[in-house]
């Protein structure tokens, strides 16, 4: 299936080099094989594939990556970069996909294990907690699942959960092009409560390129009830690829925010939201702000495959200069999934004169007393809005910042954390200079 | 404080004001009064600074400034101020944020402090007591879910913070009852000086019987066809528009001949 062109990227003689080397060394089980031979049949994503239609990754591939890190210290400041003023939280600091084993900002308390991906895998009965061989069309998944490096695996016992949220610091630097691959997995157990906020932040050396491609799982066993909010900022010369599958069971609760903002050249974030079981709730906010040449893609999936279960996304975008923004929303309601309540939303603002916008919401309904939504606009500045500022004294540039700050409100309110929407709103006022207009 | 002279506008390619000239000196307040369709929020637009309003010929200068030269932030700054027909609505942007905001860049622009959070507090408390503004709405999204009352009584509120030299008054009173008239018509009262000045722009003479002007104008057909003192006004309400309608019609005879 692979042709010619995909196999002939540089990044993808690299990665059957590297396969070769685990085989050797004998650290390729069968997940790993599996996955691989997955990936081979697949190759790398071209835009004559249905979900990267609109998603050309071709020059970003064109580009030699080392599969080595070279640097493992925390690079100096980037931490500060990374740090949310006035949350009171635990840190984790990751540094290209591998934690130093602290958690900063006091001890753990009972009932919640943070491991290295690694050295959980040792223990038996673990490897098996891990999505095996089910990585279907994912070409980046099934890629991470063969030669992913490390990451974290975070288990929530019955009924536990954290007073603090969980602040991960996703640390990536490097001084030549790098492909980084960690995975993680996260349990959270019946009735178990965990909040999560990830930062991707990253610093290269002069023209050095890092592609992250990420593989995270979660699950969430009956009622439990887990804040997932993930901050996407990193520089450019970041490519970040990341995929999440969560599986919901019986009546659990999952919460996503996803922020993406100006700096990486590109970012795909695959969202999959596997509802298991019945009675669970879902909901997904989004908000996108691109600048300059970036290319952000949000796919998500939510999977209804049994009854009762309730749905709510909302995905908001700000395109400035000559970004690129797609969304792609699929709901997919089962046979079985009767009385589902799914709703989706994907509002756009276009502002910069060059800025693109592909919004796709996919709806496939097999069950037949369900109840499902979905809308997208694209648009620009209101006229008017902007008059009335501006006839009140206020600059044309502080004019837009105020409405784009404004159109985001409907997301970053969602936020459950003051020091997280006041960081996530200082992001976004940052990122909007006069000349973006 | 503003002379306009000759001023002709056109929207859309259609000729909306047609010569208006118009003194406002400090310490005064005009009415501008006209059937609809005349021309008296045409002429606020383009006083702001709308977009989409073009001078074609004629000056506009305020407090010796070629107004028609700044865009809307600058002739706000400079201290002109329009209280809008329609207040629009901006959710997402807090009342409080937007007027601390428009403060700072007009004490900016005008080379004065900036307010400390102390002081924008006491200074929004006693102007929200002036113009009796709800506390509550203070901190909501910006007219968000106002009642129409509320939105003008916002604009009046606005005007109160940003003391303004020259208001402009668009149809302040259209959707009002007699309590929400009244109370708006109070703030302008409290708020007028000998150093400020105020265009009040109605259909209607009921607003007049509470804030008096010194002048009246009737606009017909972009242009102004008659002005006189509060009494002028009082005539239109008894008499309607009519009358000016053909008394403008043999004025434009006689010219045409």
């Amino acid at each position: 299936m692979s042709t010619q062109h995909e196999t002939a990227y540089p990044l993808y003689t690299e990665v059957v080099n590297e396969f070769d080397k685990l085989t050797a060394a004998g650290r390729a089980d069968k997940a790993r094989q599996t996955a691989f031979e997955r990936f081979r049949l697949l190759g790398f994503p071209s835009i004559k594939h249905e979900d990267w239609k609109y998603t050309n990754i071709t020059r970003f591939l064109k580009d030699e990556y080392a599969l080595v890190p070279t640097v493992r210290e925390i690079p100096a400041g980037l931490v500060e970069k990374a740090t949310i003023p006035n949350l009171d939280c635990y840190q984790l600091v990751l540094v290209n996909g591998i934690w130093d084993g602290q958690v900063r900002g006091g001890n753990l308390p009972g009932g919640i294990s943070i491991r290295r991906v690694n050295e959980a895998l040792r223990d038996p009965g673990t490897a098996a907690l891990f999505e095996n061989g089910k990585w279907g069309n994912q070409h980046f998944a099934n890629l991470n699942a063969a030669l992913f490096t490390d990451g974290l695996f975070i288990t929530v016992d019955k009924g536990a959960d954290a007073a603090k949220p969980l602040h991960i610091l996703h640390l990536y630097t490097t001084d030549h092009n790098l492909l980084v691959q960690p995975r993680h997995l996260w349990v959270v157990g019946a009735n178990a409560g965990l909040s999560v906020i990830e930062s991707t932040v990253c610093t290269t050396t002069g023209e050095a390129k890092v592609w992250i491609n990420g593989l995270t799982e979660i699950v969430a066993a009956s009622d439990a009830r887990i804040d997932h909010v993930a901050i996407q900022t990193a520089t450019a010369g970041t490519r970040l690829v990341q995929h999440t599958t969560v599986r919901q069971k019986k009546q659990s609760l999952y919460n996503n925010y996803t922020f993406t903002l100006p700096g990486a050249d590109l970012v795909r974030n695959d969202l999959q939201l596997r509802l298991e079981e019945d009675h669970t709730e879902t909901h997904l906010y989004g908000l996108y702000l691109t600048a300059g040449n970036q290319l952000v893609d949000n796919h998500t999936l939510v999977d209804h495959q049994k009854p009762f279960c309730f749905s709510n996304e909302l995905y908001k975008g700000v395109l400035l200069e000559q970004s690129t923004g797609v969304f792609n929303g699929k709901v997919y309601v089962h046979k079985d999934a009767q009385k589902t309540n799914a709703f989706q939303q994907n509002n756009n603002l276009v502002i910069g004169k060059r800025a693109t916008i592909d919004s796709k919401p996919e709806l496939e309904i097999y069950a037949d007393d369900v109840k499902c939504s979905h809308g997208s606009t694209v648009g620009q500045f209101s006229e008017e809005a902007l008059f009335y500022l501006r006839s009140r004294g206020i600059g044309e540039a502080t004019a837009k910042a105020l409405l784009i700050n404004a159109f985001a409100f409907d997301v970053t309110e969602k936020l459950k954390i003051g020091a997280v929407e006041t960081y996530i709103n200082q992001l976004i006022r940052r990122h909007i200079p006069a000349e973006h207009a | 404080m503003l002379i306009i002279k000759n001023l002709h506008a056109e929207v859309e390619e259609k000729q909306i004001l047609k010569g208006i000239d118009l003194t406002v000196r400090p310490g005064e307040v005009h009415a501008i009064m006209g059937p609809n369709g005349s021309g008296k929020s045409s002429l606020a637009s383009v006083l702001a600074g709308k977009e989409g309003y073009h001078v074609t010929e004629g000056d506009v200068t305020f407090r010796g400034k070629d107004l028609l030269d700044m865009d809307p932030e600058i002739r706000a700054r400079e201290g002109l101020f329009l209280a809008f027909q329609y207040p629009i609505e901006i959710p997402g942007v807090s009342n409080v944020n937007f007027l601390k905001t428009a403060l700072a860049e007009i004490r900016a622009y005008r080379n004065q402090p900036a307010l400390d959070a102390k002081e924008f507090l006491r200074m929004s408390r006693e102007k929200q007591k002036l113009v009796e503004f709800d506390a509550q709405l203070v901190n909501r999204s910006l007219n968000e879910g106002f009642s129409g009352g509320e939105k003008k009584r916002n604009e009046i509120f606005q005007l109160a913070m940003l003391e303004p030299s020259l208001a402009i008054l668009d149809e302040t009173d259209s959707g009002l009852d007699i309590d929400a008239l009244r109370i708006v018509a109070g703030g302008v009262n409290k708020l007028r000086s000998k150093d400020n000045a105020f265009i009040i722009i109605t259909h209607y003479q009921r607003l007049l019987e509470y804030i008096i002007p010194d002048f009246v104008h009737v606009l017909y057909n972009g242009r102004i066809v008659k002005s006189g003192t509060k009494e002028l006004a009082l005539e239109l309400e008894e008499k309607g528009y009519d009358w000016l309608r053909e008394e403008s019609r043999e004025q434009e005879a006689t010219i045409t001949q």
